[in-house]
């Protein structure tokens, strides 16, 4: 499983030149509206053809420039989830599903039907008409639709945006298992931090048209500079752990990362079920000291690695609190007066308000780690 | 029943009935071609196409009669070549009658059928073809489900103007009764003979039944196939 991307496009008078290589099972492409994302899932998919360049999946050469190689769009097997749906207003739900099957050789079937109706829980659903379908139903079976083509690869063009939010924390579960259990890589394009922080396993950032980084999830998600002002508030670090308790008399759950034990007020799940967290940088302060006299119950410690110090009145410093990479926001004047450097030992206190349940969200399988 | 129209009454609108939807059925595929070339065809001599196809809607009808006659009559460059090489004869016919209603439809009809192409999502059109459907199978199984409802309007327009021809069907073929005298031309017939005035009245109520027949016709239709798309 490989996507490679190199590809130049002009369009009036955006140009795109993003390169970038992913062998993630679930790939975010991340930027504002405007940076070239559904561009490029439009290149990927043959509805665009881009002006130059190369584009392999799965060592399959889609678009060569060189080579004049320009697979048609209905021969490229790669699926596609529209922002809208585009489900077929004339057929039934059924036949949407079944719609790409037709065009695929009996020898290429391998996904089963029912087992994609039962991934996305749309068994109820079969007879209906796509026009009486809520938003959230629709695009549970334009996901299927797609996967019972048999896509060597699935892009998804922010498939949740015109969902609110309960619609989307519907469809997230999906996706999770889509990524988890499901055989087919996926590209997602979004621009919710938070969408990327829960779901995606590799991410590429673009910004006006170019890839300013790409790598893994955790290893992106620390890099606040990477994320225009707006978001930066919202960027963090990842943090594995695993359930290890809950303690029943105040209403909280223990939860056991790398670092040390976390409290957050108490979570519906078994004891060991694994949850990725997402730590922002302006919810940790540090202290010199094991903090004493604080309201707040997570603290821990860790040694500072690096201390980026963009323009303006804040600094980024990167903790390591055994293995998992905290970001602590500070301003510039606390970094003085406190005298951080790379190498002291500090502790990260971490406001319990930071464990919100849009923040806990599940991890991806962690089994056998 | 029967004796509520003559005999000769009867023939007229039987074959009224009989050019009308020849020319109906006729035009169809051509008519969605020419709706197609025009709505997403990207050619030379496209806009002067739009003109060639509009103009009936525009000429006097006797002038399309009188160049139906030029062109397919029986000495004409066109109907010479058919009479000579497949048998096929208009002039006189009541074949030359449905010429003469399925070109005087002809606009009426792809006007329809585009307005309904105009209004496809084209984005369906790439969900299919990303789906692995080549551009013929997503024009079938995509593209003339969503304008059938316009197909279907059109051809009532066209089998309406066909039922209502008169100018360019007696230009071109004449009135001859049995073989080219078709409904219009019969109640003309009649208001030119004394004591026709009960046949042309009778005639006309026929005519009146027909039409709204038709746009009924097309009303449920379309109604059927808007509650098969959104129940």
């Amino acid at each position: 499983m490989g996507l490679d991307v190199d590809i130049r496009h002009r369009q009036g008078a955006f140009v795109l030149e993003a390169q970038f290589r992913s062998e993630g099972r679930l790939t975010a492409l991340f930027g504002q509206s405007g940076s070239g994302k559904t561009t490029i899932v439009n290149a990927i998919a043959g509805l665009v053809r881009p002006s130059y360049g190369r584009i392999v999946v799965n060592g399959r050469v889609l678009v060569d420039t060189q080579s004049r190689i320009a697979v048609p769009m209905h021969r490229r097997r790669i699926g596609y989830v529209f922002q809208e749906g585009r489900l077929f207003p004339h057929l039934n739900v059924r036949q949407n599903l079944l719609f790409g099957r037709w065009f695929t050789p009996r020898e290429q079937r391998r996904a089963s039907f029912d087992a994609v109706v039962g991934l996305l829980g749309i068994g109820h659903l079969l007879g209906r008409r796509p026009a009486t379908l809520s938003g959230g139903e629709k695009q549970r079976i334009a996901i299927g639709r797609a996967l019972l083509a048999d896509p060597h690869l699935l892009l998804m063009d922010e498939p949740l945006a015109s969902l609110d939010d309960p619609r989307k924390s519907e469809i997230y579960p999906y996706l999770e298992r889509l990524r988890d259990e499901g055989e087919v890589p996926v590209v997602l394009v979004s621009h919710s931090v938070a969408e990327i922080a829960r779901l995606a396993t590799s991410v590429v950032v673009l910004s006006e048209g170019r890839v300013t980084a790409s790598g893994p999830t955790e290893d992106i998600m620390r890099h606040a500079n990477l994320f225009s002002r707006l978001e930066r508030v919202e960027a963090g670090a990842l943090v594995e752990t695993r359930v290890a308790g809950h303690d029943l008399a105040y209403d909280l759950t223990r939860l056991e990362a790398r670092g040390g034990p976390l409290t957050v007020p108490r979570l519906d799940l078994p004891v060991g079920a694994a949850l990725r967290l997402r730590l922002r940088s302006r919810d940790i302060i540090l202290s010199l000291k094991p903090p004493e006299g604080l309201s707040a119950l997570n603290a821990l410690p860790g040694r500072i690695v690096s201390i980026d110090e963009p323009n303006g009145p804040s600094a980024d410093v990167v903790l390591d609190c055994a293995g998992d990479i905290l970001v602590a926001r500070l301003t510039r004047k606390s970094v003085e007066r406190l005298g951080l450097t790379p190498g002291l030992e500090v502790h990260a206190i971490i406001k319990s308000i930071a464990f919100d349940p849009e923040v806990l969200v599940r991890a991806p399988s962690m089994d056998g780690s | 029943m029967s004796d509520w129209l003559s005999p000769e009454e009867w023939t007229a609108v039987g074959l009224s009935l009989k050019v009308a939807l020849t020319a109906m059925a006729a035009s169809v595929l051509p008519g969605i071609a020419v709706a197609l070339l025009l709505e997403r065809g990207r050619f030379w001599g496209r806009q002067a196409l739009d003109v060639l196809v509009h103009l009936p809607l525009v000429l006097p009808p006797v002038v399309v009669g009188y160049f139906l006659l030029l062109g397919f009559g029986r000495r004409g460059p066109i109907g010479s070549f058919l009479a000579e090489h497949f048998g096929i004869v208009f002039s006189f016919r009541w074949t030359g009658a449905a010429l003469a209603c399925a070109i005087m439809g002809f606009p009426l009809l792809v006007r329809a059928i585009r307005l309904s192409i105009e209004a496809v999502d084209r984005k369906l059109e790439d969900a299919a073809g990303t789906l692995g459907a080549h551009p013929a199978w997503v024009f079938v199984a995509v593209t003339l489900p969503l304008i059938l409802p316009g197909i279907l309007a059109g051809m009532v327009l066209s089998f309406a103007k066909a039922m209502g021809e008169f100018g360019a069907t007696i230009t071109f073929v004449s009135n001859i009764p049995g073989e080219t005298q078709t409904l219009p031309s019969a109640i003309y017939t009649l208001t030119q003979v004394p004591g026709g005035e009960g046949g042309a009245l009778r005639l006309t109520l026929v005519s009146i039944a027909l039409s709204v027949g038709a746009l009924w016709a097309s009303d449920w239709m379309a109604r059927r196939v808007r509650r098969r798309y959104l129940a």
